[in-house]
Protein backbone atom coordinates (compact mmCIF):
# COMPACT_ATOMS: atom_id res chain seq x y z
CA UNK A 1 0.00 0.00 0.00
CA UNK A 2 1.42 3.35 -0.96
CA UNK A 3 -0.54 7.02 0.03
CA UNK A 4 1.04 10.11 -2.28
CA UNK A 5 0.77 12.53 0.02
CA UNK A 6 1.91 15.36 -2.52
CA UNK A 7 -0.32 15.52 -5.80
CA UNK A 8 -1.91 17.46 -8.05
CA UNK A 9 -4.55 18.07 -10.19
CA UNK A 10 -5.11 20.65 -12.72
CA UNK A 11 -2.81 22.71 -15.07
CA UNK A 12 0.49 24.47 -14.24
CA UNK A 13 0.56 28.01 -15.64
CA UNK A 14 4.10 28.29 -16.47
CA UNK A 15 5.16 24.96 -18.75
CA UNK A 16 3.26 22.31 -20.35
CA UNK A 17 2.84 19.67 -18.25
CA UNK A 18 0.71 16.27 -19.18
CA UNK A 19 -1.31 14.38 -16.84
CA UNK A 20 -3.48 16.90 -14.56
CA UNK A 21 -6.54 15.33 -15.55
CA UNK A 22 -8.26 13.22 -12.73
CA UNK A 23 -7.90 9.96 -14.56
CA UNK A 24 -4.28 10.78 -15.92
CA UNK A 25 -3.64 10.70 -12.05
CA UNK A 26 -4.95 7.65 -11.47
CA UNK A 27 -3.50 6.10 -14.27
CA UNK A 28 -0.19 7.03 -13.33
CA UNK A 29 -0.86 5.45 -9.41
CA UNK A 30 -2.06 2.36 -11.03
CA UNK A 31 1.28 2.56 -12.95
CA UNK A 32 3.61 3.12 -9.84
CA UNK A 33 0.94 1.06 -7.74
CA UNK A 34 0.32 4.17 -5.45
CA UNK A 35 -2.95 3.47 -3.47
CA UNK A 36 -4.54 6.74 -2.70
CA UNK A 37 -3.33 10.15 -2.81
CA UNK A 38 -3.71 13.27 -1.36
CA UNK A 39 -4.55 15.52 -4.08
CA UNK A 40 -4.44 19.92 -3.89
CA UNK A 41 -5.72 22.21 -6.96
CA UNK A 42 -3.06 23.40 -9.07
CA UNK A 43 -4.42 26.33 -10.68
CA UNK A 44 -5.47 27.86 -7.80
CA UNK A 45 -1.91 28.24 -6.24
CA UNK A 46 -1.69 31.29 -8.49
CA UNK A 47 -5.07 32.65 -8.40
CA UNK A 48 -5.63 35.66 -5.94
CA UNK A 49 -8.29 33.87 -3.73
CA UNK A 50 -7.33 30.38 -4.10
CA UNK A 51 -10.03 28.90 -2.27
CA UNK A 52 -12.28 29.22 -5.61
CA UNK A 53 -10.59 25.88 -6.44
CA UNK A 54 -11.97 24.38 -3.47
CA UNK A 55 -15.35 23.28 -4.50
CA UNK A 56 -14.02 21.83 -7.77
CA UNK A 57 -11.40 19.50 -5.90
CA UNK A 58 -14.34 18.31 -3.14
CA UNK A 59 -16.44 17.24 -6.12
CA UNK A 60 -13.78 15.88 -8.12
CA UNK A 61 -12.74 13.55 -4.56
CA UNK A 62 -16.21 13.16 -3.66
CA UNK A 63 -16.44 11.15 -6.99
CA UNK A 64 -13.20 9.22 -6.31
CA UNK A 65 -12.62 7.44 -3.43
CA UNK A 66 -9.12 7.15 -3.97
CA UNK A 67 -8.47 10.92 -3.60
CA UNK A 68 -8.50 12.55 -0.28
CA UNK A 69 -8.77 16.55 -0.96
CA UNK A 70 -6.24 18.78 0.52
CA UNK A 71 -8.00 21.84 -0.19
CA UNK A 72 -6.35 26.10 0.06
CA UNK A 73 -6.63 28.34 2.09
CA UNK A 74 -5.28 31.96 1.97
CA UNK A 75 -5.11 33.52 5.68
CA UNK A 76 -5.33 36.97 4.54
CA UNK A 77 -8.52 37.16 2.91
CA UNK A 78 -11.73 37.94 4.68
CA UNK A 79 -13.81 34.99 6.12
CA UNK A 80 -10.99 32.25 5.46
CA UNK A 81 -12.11 30.98 8.48
CA UNK A 82 -15.15 29.76 7.16
CA UNK A 83 -13.75 27.77 4.41
CA UNK A 84 -11.09 25.84 7.24
CA UNK A 85 -15.15 24.34 9.01
CA UNK A 86 -16.11 23.08 5.39
CA UNK A 87 -12.75 21.40 4.48
CA UNK A 88 -13.58 20.20 7.86
CA UNK A 89 -17.12 19.37 6.98
CA UNK A 90 -16.52 17.87 3.72
CA UNK A 91 -13.37 15.52 5.14
CA UNK A 92 -10.22 17.01 3.89
CA UNK A 93 -7.68 15.04 4.88
CA UNK A 94 -5.40 18.61 4.91
CA UNK A 95 -5.51 22.02 4.70
CA UNK A 96 -2.58 23.39 2.71
CA UNK A 97 -1.57 27.18 1.87
CA UNK A 98 1.55 28.92 -0.32
CA UNK A 99 1.97 32.00 1.59
CA UNK A 100 4.93 33.03 -1.18
CA UNK A 101 2.62 32.41 -3.61
CA UNK A 102 0.05 35.06 -2.35
CA UNK A 103 2.68 37.46 -1.12
CA UNK A 104 2.12 37.42 2.41
CA UNK A 105 4.43 36.76 5.32
CA UNK A 106 5.15 32.68 5.99
CA UNK A 107 5.72 33.06 9.33
CA UNK A 108 2.86 36.64 10.06
CA UNK A 109 -0.13 36.77 11.70
CA UNK A 110 -2.31 35.51 9.75
CA UNK A 111 -0.48 32.44 9.22
CA UNK A 112 -0.29 32.22 12.67
CA UNK A 113 -4.20 32.09 13.10
CA UNK A 114 -4.36 29.55 9.97
CA UNK A 115 -1.97 27.47 12.36
CA UNK A 116 -4.67 27.76 15.02
CA UNK A 117 -7.19 27.38 13.01
CA UNK A 118 -5.66 23.65 11.63
CA UNK A 119 -4.90 22.49 15.08
CA UNK A 120 -8.28 23.37 16.92
CA UNK A 121 -9.75 21.77 13.29
CA UNK A 122 -7.40 18.59 13.53
CA UNK A 123 -6.50 18.94 10.17
CA UNK A 124 -2.73 19.20 9.36
CA UNK A 125 -1.29 22.26 7.63
CA UNK A 126 0.42 21.51 4.33
CA UNK A 127 3.30 23.41 3.10
CA UNK A 128 5.63 23.81 -0.08
CA UNK A 129 8.90 24.55 -0.06
CA UNK A 130 8.91 24.60 -3.58
CA UNK A 131 6.92 23.23 -6.76
CA UNK A 132 9.62 23.26 -9.12
CA UNK A 133 13.89 23.94 -9.91
CA UNK A 134 14.54 27.58 -8.74
CA UNK A 135 17.06 27.17 -12.09
CA UNK A 136 14.58 26.75 -14.43
CA UNK A 137 11.25 28.35 -13.37
CA UNK A 138 9.90 31.10 -15.88
CA UNK A 139 11.58 34.44 -15.39
CA UNK A 140 7.96 35.80 -14.34
CA UNK A 141 7.28 33.00 -11.32
CA UNK A 142 9.21 35.23 -9.07
CA UNK A 143 7.70 33.86 -5.94
CA UNK A 144 10.36 32.69 -3.14
CA UNK A 145 11.01 29.58 -2.06
CA UNK A 146 9.49 28.85 1.69
CA UNK A 147 12.01 30.05 4.38
CA UNK A 148 13.49 27.00 6.94
CA UNK A 149 13.10 29.79 9.71
CA UNK A 150 9.46 30.03 8.66
CA UNK A 151 8.60 26.18 9.16
CA UNK A 152 10.43 26.72 12.50
CA UNK A 153 8.14 29.83 13.69
CA UNK A 154 4.94 28.46 12.56
CA UNK A 155 5.32 25.28 14.51
CA UNK A 156 6.70 27.49 17.66
CA UNK A 157 3.15 29.31 17.21
CA UNK A 158 0.41 26.79 18.52
CA UNK A 159 1.39 23.78 20.87
CA UNK A 160 -0.59 20.74 18.92
CA UNK A 161 0.13 22.04 15.23
CA UNK A 162 0.83 19.73 12.76
CA UNK A 163 2.73 20.47 9.78
CA UNK A 164 3.21 18.75 6.83
CA UNK A 165 6.62 20.33 4.46
CA UNK A 166 6.38 19.01 0.81
CA UNK A 167 9.32 19.55 -1.48
CA UNK A 168 12.21 19.76 1.06
CA UNK A 169 15.67 18.53 0.79
CA UNK A 170 18.15 17.78 3.19
CA UNK A 171 19.29 21.35 4.24
CA UNK A 172 16.36 22.19 4.71
CA UNK A 173 15.22 19.17 6.88
CA UNK A 174 17.93 19.20 8.81
CA UNK A 175 17.71 23.13 9.66
CA UNK A 176 14.44 22.93 10.73
CA UNK A 177 14.47 19.31 12.92
CA UNK A 178 17.34 20.21 14.63
CA UNK A 179 16.63 23.82 15.15
CA UNK A 180 13.22 23.07 17.00
CA UNK A 181 12.97 21.04 20.20
CA UNK A 182 11.55 17.23 20.32
CA UNK A 183 8.01 18.24 20.87
CA UNK A 184 8.01 20.69 18.04
CA UNK A 185 10.02 18.42 15.50
CA UNK A 186 7.52 15.70 16.44
CA UNK A 187 4.87 17.72 14.89
CA UNK A 188 6.41 18.10 11.71
CA UNK A 189 5.75 15.43 8.62
CA UNK A 190 7.95 15.74 5.65
CA UNK A 191 7.51 14.10 2.01
CA UNK A 192 10.62 12.32 0.54
CA UNK A 193 9.70 14.25 -2.76
CA UNK A 194 13.09 16.77 -2.93
CA UNK A 195 15.17 14.07 -0.42
CA UNK A 196 18.26 12.61 -2.62
CA UNK A 197 18.77 8.94 -2.88
CA UNK A 198 22.15 7.05 -3.83
CA UNK A 199 25.40 7.88 -3.88
CA UNK A 200 24.37 11.03 -1.74
CA UNK A 201 22.27 8.96 0.31
CA UNK A 202 20.88 12.07 2.22
CA UNK A 203 17.29 9.48 2.57
CA UNK A 204 19.45 7.14 4.46
CA UNK A 205 21.22 9.81 6.24
CA UNK A 206 18.26 11.74 7.85
CA UNK A 207 16.11 8.41 8.46
CA UNK A 208 18.87 7.47 10.82
CA UNK A 209 19.29 10.97 11.77
CA UNK A 210 15.51 11.67 12.26
CA UNK A 211 13.78 8.69 12.43
CA UNK A 212 11.51 7.08 9.89
CA UNK A 213 8.16 8.59 11.87
CA UNK A 214 8.95 11.90 10.21
CA UNK A 215 8.70 10.75 6.79
CA UNK A 216 5.65 10.69 3.87
CA UNK A 217 5.69 9.19 0.51
CA UNK A 218 5.41 12.37 -1.57
CA UNK A 219 6.15 12.42 -5.28
CA UNK A 220 4.72 16.22 -6.47
CA UNK A 221 3.44 14.64 -9.22
CA UNK A 222 2.20 15.35 -12.16
CA UNK A 223 4.79 18.22 -12.02
CA UNK A 224 7.16 15.15 -11.23
CA UNK A 225 7.59 12.23 -11.97
CA UNK A 226 5.61 9.82 -9.79
CA UNK A 227 8.07 6.96 -10.19
CA UNK A 228 10.42 8.88 -8.12
CA UNK A 229 9.71 8.38 -4.49
CA UNK A 230 9.34 4.38 -4.99
CA UNK A 231 12.58 4.43 -6.73
CA UNK A 232 13.94 6.31 -3.92
CA UNK A 233 13.12 3.56 -1.55
CA UNK A 234 13.91 0.93 -3.80
CA UNK A 235 17.41 2.02 -3.44
CA UNK A 236 16.98 1.81 0.46
CA UNK A 237 18.38 -0.48 2.82
CA UNK A 238 15.51 -0.52 5.14
CA UNK A 239 13.41 -3.03 6.71
CA UNK A 240 9.95 -3.40 5.72
CA UNK A 241 8.22 -2.32 9.12
CA UNK A 242 10.13 1.50 8.68
CA UNK A 243 9.42 1.20 4.67
CA UNK A 244 5.50 0.63 5.73
CA UNK A 245 5.75 3.50 7.29
CA UNK A 246 7.17 5.88 5.06
CA UNK A 247 4.80 4.56 2.26
CA UNK A 248 1.45 4.97 3.98
CA UNK A 249 2.01 4.56 8.11
CA UNK A 250 2.71 8.14 8.89
CA UNK A 251 0.05 9.26 6.37
CA UNK A 252 -2.45 6.83 8.07
CA UNK A 253 -1.56 8.30 11.66
CA UNK A 254 -2.31 11.88 9.93
CA UNK A 255 -5.69 10.68 8.94
CA UNK A 256 -5.09 9.81 5.44
CA UNK B 1 22.47 -3.82 -21.00
CA UNK B 2 22.23 -0.50 -19.39
CA UNK B 3 25.30 2.31 -19.53
CA UNK B 4 25.17 5.21 -17.43
CA UNK B 5 26.88 8.13 -19.61
CA UNK B 6 27.31 10.62 -16.67
CA UNK B 7 29.18 9.01 -13.44
CA UNK B 8 31.49 10.65 -11.07
CA UNK B 9 33.38 8.97 -8.70
CA UNK B 10 35.64 10.80 -5.51
CA UNK B 11 39.18 9.94 -4.55
CA UNK B 12 41.14 10.70 -1.52
CA UNK B 13 42.25 14.56 -2.24
CA UNK B 14 38.57 15.67 -2.61
CA UNK B 15 36.77 17.89 0.40
CA UNK B 16 34.59 14.67 0.64
CA UNK B 17 35.66 12.74 3.64
CA UNK B 18 33.30 10.16 2.86
CA UNK B 19 34.31 9.61 -0.42
CA UNK B 20 34.66 5.80 -0.40
CA UNK B 21 31.39 5.21 1.50
CA UNK B 22 29.89 7.79 -2.07
CA UNK B 23 31.87 5.34 -4.02
CA UNK B 24 30.28 1.96 -2.56
CA UNK B 25 26.81 3.30 -2.42
CA UNK B 26 27.38 4.28 -6.34
CA UNK B 27 28.53 0.35 -7.45
CA UNK B 28 25.87 -1.09 -4.86
CA UNK B 29 23.28 0.98 -5.91
CA UNK B 30 24.13 0.57 -9.86
CA UNK B 31 24.11 -3.47 -9.31
CA UNK B 32 20.50 -2.76 -8.03
CA UNK B 33 19.33 -0.83 -11.31
CA UNK B 34 21.21 -3.12 -13.56
CA UNK B 35 23.75 -0.88 -14.54
CA UNK B 36 26.19 -2.85 -16.33
CA UNK B 37 28.85 -0.23 -17.13
CA UNK B 38 29.17 2.90 -15.43
CA UNK B 39 31.27 5.72 -17.88
CA UNK B 40 33.11 7.90 -15.20
CA UNK B 41 34.82 11.27 -15.02
CA UNK B 42 36.56 12.90 -12.28
CA UNK B 43 36.65 17.05 -11.74
CA UNK B 44 39.88 17.53 -10.24
CA UNK B 45 40.13 17.58 -7.01
CA UNK B 46 36.66 18.44 -6.42
CA UNK B 47 37.26 21.95 -5.36
CA UNK B 48 40.33 21.02 -2.85
CA UNK B 49 43.25 22.24 -4.68
CA UNK B 50 41.83 24.06 -7.30
CA UNK B 51 38.09 25.26 -8.52
CA UNK B 52 35.85 22.15 -9.72
CA UNK B 53 34.74 23.53 -13.23
CA UNK B 54 38.87 25.14 -13.82
CA UNK B 55 41.31 22.70 -12.11
CA UNK B 56 44.40 23.25 -12.56
CA UNK B 57 47.22 21.22 -14.28
CA UNK B 58 47.95 19.28 -11.65
CA UNK B 59 44.44 18.72 -11.01
CA UNK B 60 43.24 17.60 -14.12
CA UNK B 61 46.64 15.09 -14.38
CA UNK B 62 45.80 13.36 -10.53
CA UNK B 63 41.74 12.90 -11.63
CA UNK B 64 42.92 11.30 -14.97
CA UNK B 65 45.40 9.24 -12.53
CA UNK B 66 42.21 8.49 -10.42
CA UNK B 67 40.18 7.37 -13.09
CA UNK B 68 42.53 5.18 -15.05
CA UNK B 69 42.62 3.27 -11.36
CA UNK B 70 39.30 3.13 -10.55
CA UNK B 71 38.67 1.70 -13.93
CA UNK B 72 41.42 -0.73 -13.53
CA UNK B 73 39.92 -1.54 -9.74
CA UNK B 74 36.71 -2.20 -11.81
CA UNK B 75 37.52 -3.55 -15.41
CA UNK B 76 34.26 -4.78 -16.03
CA UNK B 77 31.96 -2.20 -14.20
CA UNK B 78 33.55 0.91 -15.19
CA UNK B 79 35.18 3.02 -18.21
CA UNK B 80 36.44 6.72 -18.11
CA UNK B 81 36.23 9.60 -19.42
CA UNK B 82 39.53 11.92 -20.10
CA UNK B 83 39.10 15.45 -18.31
CA UNK B 84 40.76 18.55 -20.05
CA UNK B 85 40.84 21.93 -19.40
CA UNK B 86 41.00 23.71 -22.89
CA UNK B 87 43.09 26.71 -21.72
CA UNK B 88 46.14 24.79 -21.90
CA UNK B 89 46.26 22.94 -25.03
CA UNK B 90 49.34 21.30 -24.64
CA UNK B 91 48.47 19.39 -21.62
CA UNK B 92 45.06 18.17 -23.70
CA UNK B 93 47.13 16.72 -25.90
CA UNK B 94 49.14 14.51 -23.37
CA UNK B 95 46.38 13.96 -21.48
CA UNK B 96 44.08 12.59 -23.93
CA UNK B 97 47.80 10.18 -25.20
CA UNK B 98 47.84 9.14 -21.66
CA UNK B 99 43.98 8.67 -21.81
CA UNK B 100 43.68 6.45 -24.76
CA UNK B 101 46.95 4.53 -23.65
CA UNK B 102 45.07 3.81 -20.17
CA UNK B 103 42.21 2.31 -22.06
CA UNK B 104 39.78 5.55 -21.51
CA UNK B 105 36.78 6.24 -24.34
CA UNK B 106 36.03 9.41 -23.98
CA UNK B 107 36.52 13.40 -23.10
CA UNK B 108 35.12 15.21 -20.41
CA UNK B 109 35.00 18.79 -20.52
CA UNK B 110 33.96 20.56 -17.41
CA UNK B 111 33.30 24.37 -17.78
CA UNK B 112 36.32 25.71 -18.25
CA UNK B 113 36.04 27.49 -21.60
CA UNK B 114 33.12 28.36 -23.51
CA UNK B 115 31.97 25.48 -25.70
CA UNK B 116 32.48 27.53 -29.06
CA UNK B 117 35.70 28.82 -28.11
CA UNK B 118 38.17 27.92 -31.04
CA UNK B 119 40.54 26.61 -27.94
CA UNK B 120 37.82 23.67 -28.00
CA UNK B 121 38.55 22.66 -31.92
CA UNK B 122 41.90 21.38 -30.90
CA UNK B 123 40.13 18.91 -28.41
CA UNK B 124 37.18 18.11 -30.82
CA UNK B 125 40.05 17.01 -33.54
CA UNK B 126 41.56 15.04 -31.27
CA UNK B 127 38.37 13.44 -30.40
CA UNK B 128 37.63 12.80 -33.97
CA UNK B 129 41.24 11.41 -34.57
CA UNK B 130 40.00 8.75 -31.81
CA UNK B 131 36.65 8.05 -32.35
CA UNK B 132 35.87 9.45 -28.80
CA UNK B 133 32.72 11.37 -27.64
CA UNK B 134 32.82 14.56 -25.68
CA UNK B 135 30.63 15.51 -22.50
CA UNK B 136 29.68 18.98 -22.23
CA UNK B 137 29.22 20.38 -18.83
CA UNK B 138 26.07 22.54 -19.54
CA UNK B 139 24.11 24.58 -17.30
CA UNK B 140 20.99 24.74 -19.56
CA UNK B 141 20.05 28.07 -20.48
CA UNK B 142 22.40 29.93 -19.38
CA UNK B 143 21.15 33.63 -18.28
CA UNK B 144 24.50 34.94 -16.81
CA UNK B 145 27.96 33.62 -15.68
CA UNK B 146 27.72 32.25 -12.67
CA UNK B 147 30.06 32.10 -10.22
CA UNK B 148 32.82 29.13 -9.93
CA UNK B 149 32.20 27.95 -13.82
CA UNK B 150 32.52 29.55 -17.60
CA UNK B 151 28.95 27.97 -18.14
CA UNK B 152 27.66 26.92 -21.67
CA UNK B 153 24.70 26.25 -23.11
CA UNK B 154 22.87 24.52 -26.18
CA UNK B 155 23.58 27.16 -28.11
CA UNK B 156 27.36 27.10 -27.85
CA UNK B 157 27.52 23.60 -27.70
CA UNK B 158 25.65 23.39 -30.85
CA UNK B 159 28.23 25.74 -32.71
CA UNK B 160 30.75 23.82 -31.25
CA UNK B 161 29.38 20.43 -32.26
CA UNK B 162 28.54 22.19 -36.40
CA UNK B 163 32.22 22.55 -36.67
CA UNK B 164 32.83 19.31 -36.09
CA UNK B 165 30.13 17.20 -37.82
CA UNK B 166 32.00 13.80 -37.48
CA UNK B 167 32.36 14.08 -33.38
CA UNK B 168 29.27 13.17 -30.75
CA UNK B 169 28.61 15.66 -28.28
CA UNK B 170 26.96 14.60 -25.42
CA UNK B 171 24.45 17.72 -23.43
CA UNK B 172 25.72 16.90 -20.17
CA UNK B 173 22.37 16.04 -17.65
CA UNK B 174 19.28 18.08 -19.60
CA UNK B 175 17.76 17.51 -15.68
CA UNK B 176 20.66 18.91 -14.13
CA UNK B 177 19.34 22.32 -13.80
CA UNK B 178 18.17 25.11 -15.98
CA UNK B 179 15.46 25.77 -18.61
CA UNK B 180 15.65 22.44 -20.47
CA UNK B 181 13.25 23.35 -22.90
CA UNK B 182 15.52 26.28 -24.19
CA UNK B 183 18.68 23.20 -24.63
CA UNK B 184 16.08 20.99 -26.49
CA UNK B 185 14.89 23.38 -28.89
CA UNK B 186 18.47 24.55 -29.77
CA UNK B 187 19.45 21.04 -30.15
CA UNK B 188 16.76 19.95 -32.67
CA UNK B 189 18.51 20.14 -35.62
CA UNK B 190 22.23 19.37 -34.71
CA UNK B 191 22.35 15.23 -35.45
CA UNK B 192 25.78 14.78 -33.41
CA UNK B 193 24.62 16.14 -30.26
CA UNK B 194 22.88 13.41 -28.05
CA UNK B 195 21.04 14.37 -24.28
CA UNK B 196 22.12 12.95 -21.58
CA UNK B 197 19.17 12.56 -19.35
CA UNK B 198 20.49 12.59 -15.79
CA UNK B 199 20.38 15.14 -12.82
CA UNK B 200 18.37 15.35 -9.97
CA UNK B 201 15.34 17.30 -11.93
CA UNK B 202 12.26 14.62 -12.77
CA UNK B 203 10.41 17.18 -14.27
CA UNK B 204 6.72 16.30 -15.39
CA UNK B 205 6.53 16.62 -19.52
CA UNK B 206 10.98 16.61 -19.60
CA UNK B 207 11.16 13.28 -21.20
CA UNK B 208 7.95 13.54 -23.33
CA UNK B 209 9.91 16.64 -24.38
CA UNK B 210 13.34 15.44 -25.08
CA UNK B 211 11.49 12.42 -26.84
CA UNK B 212 9.88 14.66 -29.32
CA UNK B 213 12.82 17.19 -29.86
CA UNK B 214 15.98 14.48 -30.44
CA UNK B 215 13.94 11.04 -30.65
CA UNK B 216 15.44 7.97 -28.73
CA UNK B 217 18.10 7.60 -31.65
CA UNK B 218 20.00 11.01 -29.25
CA UNK B 219 19.25 9.95 -25.98
CA UNK B 220 21.45 8.63 -23.71
CA UNK B 221 20.97 7.29 -20.08
CA UNK B 222 22.31 8.95 -17.35
CA UNK B 223 22.73 9.52 -13.27
CA UNK B 224 25.07 12.17 -11.77
CA UNK B 225 24.64 12.99 -8.41
CA UNK B 226 21.27 10.89 -8.15
CA UNK B 227 20.60 7.34 -9.24
CA UNK B 228 17.28 7.44 -7.65
CA UNK B 229 16.17 9.88 -9.98
CA UNK B 230 17.82 7.93 -12.70
CA UNK B 231 16.00 4.99 -12.07
CA UNK B 232 12.60 7.12 -12.09
CA UNK B 233 13.18 8.29 -15.65
CA UNK B 234 14.04 4.93 -16.63
CA UNK B 235 10.79 3.24 -15.16
CA UNK B 236 9.11 6.62 -16.89
CA UNK B 237 10.98 5.66 -20.37
CA UNK B 238 9.78 2.08 -19.74
CA UNK B 239 5.80 3.44 -20.04
CA UNK B 240 6.57 5.70 -22.70
CA UNK B 241 8.60 4.33 -25.36
CA UNK B 242 8.72 0.89 -27.55
CA UNK B 243 10.92 -2.01 -26.32
CA UNK B 244 13.05 -1.08 -29.23
CA UNK B 245 13.28 2.45 -28.78
CA UNK B 246 14.16 2.14 -25.17
CA UNK B 247 16.95 -0.37 -25.78
CA UNK B 248 18.20 2.77 -27.72
CA UNK B 249 18.72 4.76 -24.65
CA UNK B 250 19.71 2.45 -22.34
CA UNK B 251 22.62 0.96 -24.14
CA UNK B 252 22.21 1.30 -28.14
CA UNK B 253 22.72 4.49 -28.39
CA UNK B 254 25.86 4.40 -26.46
CA UNK B 255 27.37 1.82 -28.21
CA UNK B 256 27.46 3.57 -31.36
CA UNK B 257 29.29 6.96 -30.38
CA UNK B 258 31.70 5.50 -28.00
CA UNK B 259 34.42 3.51 -29.60
CA UNK B 260 33.74 0.08 -30.97
CA UNK B 261 34.61 -2.53 -28.07
CA UNK B 262 34.07 0.24 -25.22
CA UNK B 263 31.01 -2.06 -23.89
CA UNK B 264 31.77 -6.21 -24.07
CA UNK B 265 28.41 -7.69 -22.91
CA UNK B 266 29.28 -9.80 -19.42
Amino acid sequence: MRIDVNAWLGGYPWRKVPGTSPDALLEAMDRTHITRAWVSHLPSVFWRDPMEGNPWLYQVCKAEPRFRAVPAIQPALPHWEEEVAHAKAQRAVAIRVDPMFHDIDPSGQPMRDLVAASAQAALPLMVAVRLEDGRQRHPLDVAAELPAAAVRALVRSHPSARLVVTHADRGFIEEVHFGSTPDESARIWWDISWVWGPPEDHLEHLIGAIGEARFLFGSGQPLRLPETPGARLELLDIDADRRAAIEHGNAEGLGG
Amino acid sequence: MLIDVHVHFLHSLTPRRDWRARNESRIRAGERIGITWHVSSILGTWGLRSPIYFPSQADVTLANEEQRRIVSEHPHLVRGYVLVNPNYPGQVTSEIARGVAGGMIGIKLAASRRADDSLLDGVADLAAEHHFPVLQHIWQHRRRDMPGQEASDAIELCRLARRHPGVSFILAHIGGGGDWLHSLRAVRHVPNVLVDLSGSGVDGGMLEACVAAVGPERLLWGTDLTMDTGLAKLRYLAHLLSPAELDLVRHGNAVRIFPAGSFPEA
